[in-house]
């Protein structure tokens, strides 16, 4: 028996067992495998725009033809959206473009990573919170090159950031909360019922109407404020108009409730993809 | 000594679904039926009754009541047949599933040989695979740094370093991913079956990093279908059947007692009841066999013999389009053909449609086929366009040996899956 008491105190000694009631978090694992998530992100910027013809362009396009649609039919050619404080339209609906294309690029990804590894996730062992975790951010690194044309619009239309702009990566930190908060939920769902493939088109389509991005968050009516702010991402757009655009008034009441909905998306989200976690090699 | 691992009373249990009948009659009907059904699913689903589970899900134990230790420095042998439990134990062992019971104690990393290539992205340089298939097998950066060249010397594919492993052989891509693995150097190794894979000049490579490793004083659990590896390789083994240990003993004895208990991959395979899925229905297997010349179940051949294989199978209700057929792959999983009892157009006039009874499907592959190595048979019975009744894609596996087939004279391992004996002339040109 010595011997076994031997291995059992032993400090490197990895017990394997049936984890039981409310997963632990167990954070500690992930930051040993921090290298791990470093090097998914690159893996995925290398290859994202493989055999393509336009490369890394892809990431000024989608944004930059997508403002300029939206110009197209809310500036005047179909329709008129008022905008805030009479900031030109293109750089109104850019500001909100950007983390809005972060959003749906990371949401997208993140929740299809633990499928689109399988054989990572069926043969080796390693904390699986890596796979959307390294989606998210690698979706930062598109969210950068397409900010340089936001300094190129704001020089064209002689708009200087405000004061305000150094709470910008606070609203970047945001958007990642609340993307990988639900692709936590939507990530391990899709491990058993691929039905959400089907669901990620139409709910980014949804998510997209109920968040200021083509119009001001101001024609919203008192009313529905409220519901309105428990979309995190409406926080996330108003956000970043007021630290670079200065419009609106800035944080306030609403922007706690968005903040507040993001975290509980994340709060749950690891919980419910630590309880699965141990599943995801069975059903996958 | 001390102990490295400690296994107590070791469970793991998996569900497996309900009889599935769908998509049975014709596309177009079921589709509606799928539709319409989707509310009574969802409200399943949300009840955490799982997938189509219609009531009647039903549970097995992969192992069940494991309990063993090893000894730091030991190579332990792990046999027994197809589905008796033996991945699922490395699999916990190397923390990819949960045990469902029982809890295992190991001290230090688990590396595997059985993930060679895992997370390989072809698009990347074999440099840059080695990065991250590395630091997906947990090795820290500088580790791998400081091991580069060794893995590069090893692979030997030091030339392509920098190219897309995209456009490697089959063979330089194993390489690589073996030298990555190999370099691992984790204080408990698990190899499965790693010995199928490649050429015999890279198993023989794999078996030596094997030997390296023990001597080393790490732990190694080896699992092999090749009783003679067992025997050289380790020195004590345990036998698994059907989730459960039923033998642990030096491994003369724990080969003895595994070839002697009929247990042993024969030459033939005979699905058990429990094994035929319910949707299977009216199609029944009965046996696979593999004989040779003289018509005796062979679990090695040689490949410069005729090989008869046949499968014996009933119908419980006649069938019409049927076709019953085998894979031929390697143990790489490299097709090498796919042939079906009705291929032959007068064949299927006459035997498309089947009366209920029992049918053996019987072929002969011509001698001078095989080259050396372990292949793998797999089985198909299906109505083309209508519905597939039965697969499996690995029903039995066998060895060829190639004494006296052509090229002998060079000791050297010859490439390919085949080892045609071909027509050779030879003629001077002025």
């Amino acid at each position: 028996m010595a011997k076994s008491i031997e291995l059992v105190h032993h400090p490197e000694t990895i017990f394997i067992k049936p984890s039981t009631g409310l997963a632990a978090l167990n954070l500690r694992d992930l930051w040993t495998y921090r290298e791990l998530v470093y090097f998914m992100i690159w893996r995925d910027i290398k290859v994202r725009y493989k055999q393509t013809m336009l490369g890394a362009a892809w990431a000024l396009i989608q944004p930059v033809l997508t403002m300029l649609v939206f110009n197209f039919i809310f500036n005047g050619g179909i329709a008129k959206v008022q905008t805030d404080s009479n900031v030109p339209y293109p750089i109104f609906s850019y500001t909100a473009l950007l983390p809005w294309g972060l959003f749906t690029a990371a949401l997208n990804t993140a929740s299809r990573s633990l499928t689109s590894n399988q054989n990572m996730v069926t043969k080796i062992y390693f904390p699986r919170l890596v796979l959307p975790l390294a989606s998210v951010l690698g979706g930062l690194v598109d969210f950068a090159i397409a900010f340089v044309i936001l300094i190129g619009l704001m020089i064209y239309y002689k708009v200087t950031p405000t004061p305000a702009i150094w709470t910008l990566p606070l609203f970047l930190l945001l958007t990642v909360i609340t993307a990988l908060g639900v692709a936590l939920w939507l990530s391990a769902i899709n491990v058993q019922y691929r039905d959400v493939n089907y669901v990620l088109p139409f709910l980014t389509q949804f998510w997209l109407f109920i968040t200021p991005v083509a119009y001001s968050a101001k024609v919203i009516s008192e009313k529905w404020s409220f519901v309105y702010s428990l979309n995190p991402m409406a926080g996330v757009v108003n956000g970043f108009r007021w630290a670079l655009l200065g419009t609106n008034t800035g944080p306030d009441m609403n922007m706690a409730i968005s903040i507040g909905v993001a975290l509980l998306f994340l709060i749950s989200g690891l919980f419910y993809f630590r309880g699965m976690e141990k599943t995801f090699a069975d059903t996958i | 000594m001390t102990t490295a691992i400690r296994v107590d009373h070791l469970g793991k249990r998996y569900r497996i679904g309900a009889a599935q009948t769908k998509f049975r009659y014709g596309m177009m009907r079921e589709l509606i039926v799928d539709v319409a059904m989707t509310p009574v699913r969802l409200a399943q689903a949300l009840m955490g009754r799982g997938m189509r589970g219609s009531g009647a899900t039903s549970f097995i134990w992969a192992l069940k009541d494991i309990s063993f230790d090893v000894e730091e420095g030991k190579v332990l042998g792990i046999v027994g047949r197809n589905g008796a439990g033996k991945s699922t134990l490395l699999k916990i062992l190397s923390r990819v599933t949960e045990p469902t019971e029982g809890t295992v104690a190991v001290r230090g990393r688990v590396g595997s040989l059985l993930e060679v290539g895992t997370g390989f992205h072809p698009e990347l340089t074999g440099r840059e695979n080695i990065y991250l298939n590395g630091a997906i097998l947990g090795m820290k950066r500088t580790e791998i740094e400081s091991k580069f060249d060794e893995i590069v010397d090893f692979s030997e594919v030091s030339q392509f370093i920098d190219t897309p492993v995209k456009r490697y052989s089959s063979g330089m891509y194993l390489r690589l991913a073996f030298a990555v693995a190999a370099h691992l150097e984790p204080e408990i190794l698990v190899v499965d079956e790693v010995l199928a894979v490649g050429d015999a000049e890279f198993q023989k490579k794999c078996l030596g990093k094997m030997g390296d490793v023990a001597q080393q004083g790490r732990t190694v659990l080896f699992v092999s279908h090749n009783m003679s590896a067992i025997l050289r390789l380790t020195q004590e083994a345990i036998v698994l059947k059907k989730g459960q240990l039923i033998k642990r003993a030096p491994s003369q004895e724990a080969v003895d007692f595994y070839l002697s208990s009929g247990q042993a991959e024969t030459g033939e395979r005979v699905w058990e009841p429990d094994e035929i899925p319910a949707s299977a229905a009216p199609f029944k297997p009965i046996a696979l066999r593999l004989k040779d010349k003289t018509g005796k179940i062979a679990d090695t051949v040689r490949s410069i013999e005729p090989v008869t294989l046949e499968w014996e199978y009933q119908l419980d209700a006649p069938l019409t389009g049927l076709r019953v057929g085998l894979y031929l792959s390697t143990m790489r999983g490299e097709y090498i053909f796919t042939a079906f009892d009705t291929d032959d157009a007068k064949q299927y006039e006459q035997f498309g449609a089947r009366k209920a009874g029992r049918y053996v499907s019987r072929c002969t592959i011509p001698a001078d086929f095989f080259n050396e190595g372990r292949y793998s048979l797999g089985v198909n019975a299906s109505s083309f366009g209508v519905r597939r009744y039965f697969m499996d894609e690995n029903a039995l596996s066998f060895n060829v040996d190639v004494s006296g087939a052509p090229g002998m004279q060079w000791p050297e391992p010859r490439q390919g899956p085949v080892r045609p004996r071909l027509n050779w002339k030879i003629e001077k040109v002025e």
